[in-house]
This record gives C-alpha cells, sequence and structure tokens, in this order.
C-alpha cells in the first residue's frame, strides 16, 4: 500500500464532523507509528485533518485528490 | 533588603502553578445552549462534537429554548400544574420538533432542509448527540429553565451523566476553558 498505510478506512459520503470524529477513533485501532489511509469525498476534510492532527497529536504524512476522492495518509504518533 | 539566595525551583514551581490555573488555560470547550432552533442547535453539535474529537474537553449547558430540545417525546412527566402543562405543549416536544430559526415557511423549510441533509449524509441532532455521549461531551440543563418551563427531569433524554445545575457551575467551566460560546 501507499505510504505504507496498513489499511484503508472509507469515509466515503460522511460529512462534516463525521470524518474529523471517525478519524480520532479510528486512528487508535492501528499500533503507534502505522499509517491509516482515509478516502473522503469532503472538500473540509483537507483543511480539517491537519486541524485535526495538530490538537490530537497526530500527524498528517500527506495526501492527495484523485477522481473525486480525496486520500489522506494519517499516521498514529501517540 | 532580603538576605539570602532566590529559590529558584520554588519560583518556578509556583509560576507553573499559577500558569496552570489562570483563566482559560485548560484545552476545553464551554458552550451554552441558549437556541431552541434546529439550524442552531446543529451548530452547536456539530462544533461540540468536533472539538472533541479534537481532544478538547468539551462542556454544554442547555438553557431557555435549547432546554426544550432534551425532551424526550417518549416518556411524561406527572405532577404538572397548569401553567406547566400549557409550556409543555407549546414548546417543540424534543430535538426532531426543532424548527429553522429562518425560512421555517410553516414548517416546509425545516422538512426541506432536513431532507437536503438526509441526501447529503449531514449527521442530524440525534446521531450527533449519540456520538457526543460516546466521546465525553458533558451535558448541563439549566436548573432555572427546568423550573420556568415546568419540565422534570424524568422527561428528559438518556444521555450519559446528564446532570441538572445552575450557572455558576456553567462559569467556572466557562472560566477555565479556552474557548467559551454563545449559541
Amino acid at each position: 500500500m501507499e505510504e505504507n498505510a496498513v489499511k484503508v478506512l472509507d469515509y466515503k459520503g460522511l460529512a462534516c464532523p463525521m470524518p474529523v470524529v471517525r478519524i480520532s477513533r479510528d486512528i487508535k485501532t492501528v499500533d503507534v507509528g502505522q499509517v491509516v489511509e482515509v478516502n473522503t469525498t469532503d472538500p473540509g476534510s483537507l483543511a480539517d485533518f491537519p486541524a485535526w492532527a495538530k490538537n490530537a497529536g497526530q500527524e498528517i504524512v500527506g495526501s492527495k485528490q484523485e477522481n473525486g476522492i480525496i486520500r489522506i495518509f494519517v499516521k498514529r504518533v501517540k | 533588603m532580603a538576605e539570602g539566595k532566590v529559590d529558584v525551583e520554588g519560583e518556578l514551581a509556583a509560576i507553573k502553578a499559577q500558569l496552570a490555573e489562570r483563566p482559560g488555560a485548560k484545552n476545553k470547550l464551554s458552550m451554552v445552549v441558549f437556541s431552541g432552533e434546529l439550524d442552531r442547535q446543529l451548530a452547536s453539535m456539530i462544533i461540540a462534537t468536533g472539538a472533541a474529537a479534537m481532544g478538547m474537553e468539551v462542556v454544554l449547558f442547555y438553557t431557555f429554548w435549547g432546554t426544550a430540545a432534551l425532551r424526550d417525546p417518549g416518556k411524561k412527566a406527572k405532577g404538572k400544574n397548569f401553567i406547566s402543562k400549557m409550556f409543555g405543549a407549546m414548546l417543540p416536544k424534543g430535538r426532531d420538533k426543532l424548527k429553522l430559526s429562518k425560512m421555517n415557511m410553516a414548517g416546509a423549510g425545516t422538512a426541506m432542509m432536513k431532507n437536503l441533509m438526509k441526501k447529503k449524509h449531514v449527521a442530524g441532532l440525534g446521531e450527533l448527540l449519540e456520538v457526543a455521549g460516546q466521546l465525553g461531551v458533558k451535558i448541563y440543563i439549566c436548573q432555572m429553565s427546568m423550573d420556568l418551563m415546568g419540565f422534570k427531569r424524568e422527561e428528559m433524554i438518556d444521555y450519559p451523566g446528564l446532570e441538572v445545575v445552575g450557572v455558576a457551575t456553567f462559569l467556572d467551566h466557562a472560566k477555565e476553558s479556552a474557548i467559551q460560546l454563545f449559541i
């Protein structure tokens, strides 16, 4: 998988605030140091995820947009 | 002029303690939910759950018109006097009966909004409240509002840790919060 993501979280169709609410919970399902890939259709998430990460002490290691889907790679730091 | 050395460590510790206790120091959001309209309540719930998802401690204080949103339509309260019964009948019975603050258009606007939200998968108040409960958002209900409107504790929704309190409790939380909001 890209960015060594251990799994893909499908958040397509979820609208604010659910993507951020879900990642705050789902990031705990992987080990510290692992990366998950989030797939979302919510445009606000591009700005929201870094804001969330800054406050939650996690890290966004990359993001890309393709075919209307935003892929965000989140690393669990703590 | 005092003799002797300055206790640097002691002074530092004292300053650190002061900093930690200063107003607005906590990574916390305190919000007054005064409005009983659907759009305003949605905004407050989205902000509350968003803040909780970001790791902030969140405290909500439902008062005045906001109180009606916490009524459980499936529950009844006994022992109400005439005025309380009237108020109870006039105010919306729970979150599903709230109206938009603008463009309600005799209910048509509110219905359209709810439809739009469903289409766009925007979470409604029920879902947001459930998420809030899971994320540990604390909800207080204003005692005075309950009294004025004749609501009883037993007719309110089930929510983890729901408490009926006065303004001082809320202000104590607000004072130490980094963010204070009034919706």
